[in-house]
């Protein structure tokens, strides 16, 4: 029990040691720093999906909120661009405006699925073609670019780094901390997972079920908009393809972590290994030419099922 | 199948022996050593309180149990059934308490599941033609292409019975078939079952509706804690001594003293009606009080204080807590008044059995370890303290609510919701699925409660539990409140005619036949 917990880890270690005997080239802090700061994007959502899974919910919706936080901000950023100039205002404004669509639309998740009781799948299924059929109509089936002026001003915060450390890293070390804070240590926390391991028991046990469940799906829209922030700096444009298959990326770190998919029981440390996980095999697969790189979905695809298959007694 | 072999079995029912049949679950034997014959081609009541065991060994006969030791024996042959389909290829077809019907599909696909007629491709016109005629046995008049979801529940309970007859039964198992009946269903089943009866089915009969049983079966068979204590013919019974059989064992040491409740009310309830199931039910609780809700399985108890704590959609005219009027939209609202509720559902509502005993015991009152963070020593304190006031025994208190045995997983439960320091205190079934000394525990923890000053709502299905712990008894009949009555003196007899209605306050569809008090 308390080994097989570990099993995340030991899977990705032993991937690391077997990444460094086939490529010298993977240990080194420039790969390492690139490996995390790939997983930053799919591992700060992961953190959010977290709480909607150990909540017994599911949101399919995040590749595509991201893609439409992305053309959103982009646009406010260059209509504030205009009006204000490319400072620091605009890009502080363009941010918080991320986060606060992200959050609408995790409000808005989280009424439909409670207040009009509607599966959490179908709901999401929903919403995945609505986020990113309007993000293309607004692109008109293009791209929106960032205006140069105000890209140049915001791309330390992909590039940029503290101590040495990248910023994405270093937020994402941040939401990890905090997420696992929550989850484990506060009242919210608990009555995430109670509701997870069994609605009935925490709705007779005077719990605001709808009142938590909706405030998952908050959550992870913030986290979505974090990671766009995080995101958009790198290509300073959004297009309909922004974002694409990032849900299957998360809920994958997630299960690999081992929360279970029917909720309960989760642990952010295992996501964010999880989320690590799933970035080193592409970057093994890239360093190496043991299995081309075209089928790295195939090898992370056997690696998901291999980790459920370990982890199917445990509950 | 050969035709002729099924015409003949339908011509002579079978007889059967129960021989000396025990069954245990884990440690604990529900059954033991019952041995009596049923007749072939007769109807046979199987009576006994809620636990007494029959429906286990209903179970046993329909092949979903095996006994522990002991044999069934039909027709002088000793039979070994593996599973249900065994029972079914001797023609004992079990019709459950609860539906086993797939509702997506329609009533004819339903009849024929697992049995469809046809090689590859599926005979629906033969189905539809033999679900016809044995609807048409039952003199129900129903379109075998009605999809189940569409049925009312009497109905879904007519197209168990028709699956049962399309299996050639000859002999059948009913679990409390009229629960959901009319009485004029009621009278069309009957009227079914001694046709039945005539062809040679054997039927075995489940009630706790004692004139029915009085009415239809030829037989009696009384168990009580899984012995029989008699069988007889239904003849040779009278309703009120079948009561006396069922009941009759003496535990006053079990309960606590009374002390005599005090006089400021502490719940009023005003005409409260939760849809489908109560009308208009009052009742008040004094400090220190410890009233008991009586009635049958589907009486509409635990759904009526389900209603009043806000868990189920429902109307009332009034609620006061301590002579305040308070509206109890949520268990949150009731909580915040002083009304806490145990669901007699310990796994599906009490408790959170894949959690841990902490998060468990201090679910409903976090707010008091959160400071921010949850401190986690806090709780583990009132968790060693809890395990002591309650008598909660386990090795070690890390481990899931689930490796806890019935008894201390209710007394965590407990625990739980007297966490809150509630004014009131209401259990469902608080002894259910609990050993005799776990029981004892509980008892003497409802007559602390009682001394406290609390007050306490006691819902259960075991008339000695009610009788020896509670100063009143409210008993509910269809929903309704037909008795309020001063438990001194009161005696189980007295309780089972008016909750199955033979006395008491019977409104709307009563069944007219009254004893006179």
């Amino acid at each position: 029990m308390r080994v097989a917990s570990l099993g995340p880890l030991l899977g990705l270690l032993a991937l690391m040691i077997v990444a460094t005997l086939l490529n010298h080239d993977f240990l080194t802090v420039s790969n390492l720093s690139n490996v995390l700061t790939r997983a930053a994007f799919s591992g700060i959502i992961a953190v959010g999906m977290t709480f909607v899974i150990v909540s017994g919910g599911i949101d399919l919706s995040v590749g595509s909120m991201a893609a439409l936080i992305a053309g959103s901000m982009i646009l406010i950023m260059n209509a504030l661009s205009t009006a204000l100039g490319p400072g620091v205002l605009t890009i502080v404004l363009g941010m918080l405006a991320a986060l606060v669509i992200g959050g609408l639309a995790g409000l808005f998740h989280g009424a439909v699925i409670t207040r009009g009781r509607i599966e959490p799948f179908i709901v999401t299924l929903g919403t995945l073609g609505i986020y990113r059929a309007v993000l293309t109509y607004l692109a008109q089936g293009g791209a929106i670019s960032l205006d140069s002026a105000v890209g140049d001003r915001y791309g330390p915060v992909y590039y940029g780094s503290m101590l040495g450390i990248p910023i994405p890293i270093l937020v994402f070390t941040a939401v990890a901390l905090l997420g696992g804070l929550i989850l484990n240590r506060t009242r919210y926390g608990r009555y995430v997972q109670a509701i997870g391991s069994n609605e009935q028991v925490a709705r007779f046990a005077a719990i605001n079920v709808a009142g938590v469940k909706t405030m998952t799906y908050v959550l992870l829209g913030v986290c979505v908009g974090l990671a766009t922030i995080l995101y958009v700096p790198r290509l300073g444009s959004a297009t309909p393809s922004t974002g694409l298959l990032w849900e299957l990326e998360a809920i994958a770190a997630v299960i690999i972590g081992g929360t279970a998919l029917r909720g309960g029981s989760g642990r952010i440390w295992g996501t964010v290994v999880g989320a690590v996980l799933l970035v080193t095999i592409e970057n093994v697969l890239n360093l190496t030419n043991i299995i081309s790189v075209y089928l790295n979905a195939a090898v992370t695809g056997f690696v998901i099922i291999g980790v459920a298959f370990f982890q199917r007694g445990r509950r | 199948m050969p035709t002729d072999a099924m015409t003949e079995r339908l011509s002579t029912g079978s007889a059967i022996r129960f021989d000396g049949i025990s069954k245990s679950f884990g440690d604990i034997e529900v059954l033991h050593d019952v041995t009596f014959d049923v007749q072939g081609g007769s109807i046979h009541a199987l009576l006994g309180e809620n636990g007494a065991g029959k429906s286990t060994l209903m179970k046993v006969l329909g092949g979903y149990h095996a006994p522990t030791r002991g044999r069934v024996v039909l027709d002088s042959t000793p039979v070994i059934f593996r599973s249900s389909r065994d029972a079914e290829a001797q023609g004992i077809v079990l019709i459950h308490q609860e539906f086993n019907l797939a509702e997506d599909l329609t009533v004819a696909q339903n009849i024929y599941l697992g049995h469809e007629l046809g090689g590859a491709l599926l005979d629906d016109a033969a189905m539809r033609r033999g679900a016809l005629d044995v609807l048409a046995r039952l003199e129900v008049r129903l379109d075998p292409g009605t999809r189940v979801r569409d049925l009312a529940v009497p109905m879904k309970q007519l197209v168990e019975i028709a699956r049962a007859l399309s299996r050639d039964a000859r002999v059948l198992i009913m679990d409390e078939p009229t629960a959901a009946l009319t009485p004029h269903e009621t009278a069309t089943l009957f009227a079914l079952m001694r046709r039945l009866r005539e062809d040679g089915v054997t039927i075995l009969y489940i009630s706790h509706k004692l004139d029915e049983v009085k009415a239809v079966t030829n037989r009696v068979t009384v168990l009580r804690d899984g012995e029989v204590v008699a069988t007889a013919d239904t003849a040779a019974l009278s309703t009120t001594q079948m009561a006396n059989l069922m009941v009759g064992r003496e535990l006053e040491a079990m309960f606590p003293p009374r002390n005599a409740p005090g006089r400021e009310e502490l719940l009023g309830v005003d005409g409260l009606d939760v849809p489908g199931w109560s009308r208009d039910v009052s009742f008040t609780l004094s400090r220190g009080e410890i009233l008991g809700f009586a009635g049958l399985v589907g009486a509409g108890r635990t759904e009526s204080i389900e209603g009043l704590i806000g868990l189920r959609p429902h109307r009332v005219r009034g609620v006061r807590v301590r002579g305040r009027a308070v509206r109890l939209r949520s268990p949150a609202d009731a909580a915040r008044a002083g009304v806490v509720y145990l669901s007699e559902d310990r796994k599906g509502k009490g408790l959170h059995v894949n959690l841990g005993l902490r998060p468990n015991l201090t679910l409903m009152t976090l707010e008091h370890y959160a400071r921010p963070l949850l401190d986690t020593r806090a709780e583990d304190t009132a968790l060693t303290r809890a395990a002591q006031t309650f008598g909660i025994r386990t090795g070690r208190l890390d481990v899931p609510a689930s490796s806890l045995s019935g008894g201390n997983q209710q007394k965590l439960a407990l625990a739980k919701i007297l966490e809150v320091h509630p004014e009131v205190v209401i259990l469902d079934e608080p002894t259910r699925g609990v050993d005799v000394g776990a029981k004892q525990e509980i008892y003497a923890l409802v007559g602390d409660l009682a001394r406290q000053g609390k007050g306490v709502v006691v819902i259960s299905s075991e008339l000695p539990e009610l009788l020896g712990l509670c100063h009143r008894l409210l008993v509910m009949h269809e929903g309704h409140v037909v008795g309020d009555l001063d438990a001194a003196g009161l005696t189980e007899q007295d309780v089972i005619q008016y909750a199955t209605g033979l006395r008491g306050r019977t409104n709307g569809a009563g069944r007219g036949e009254h004893v006179p008090a």
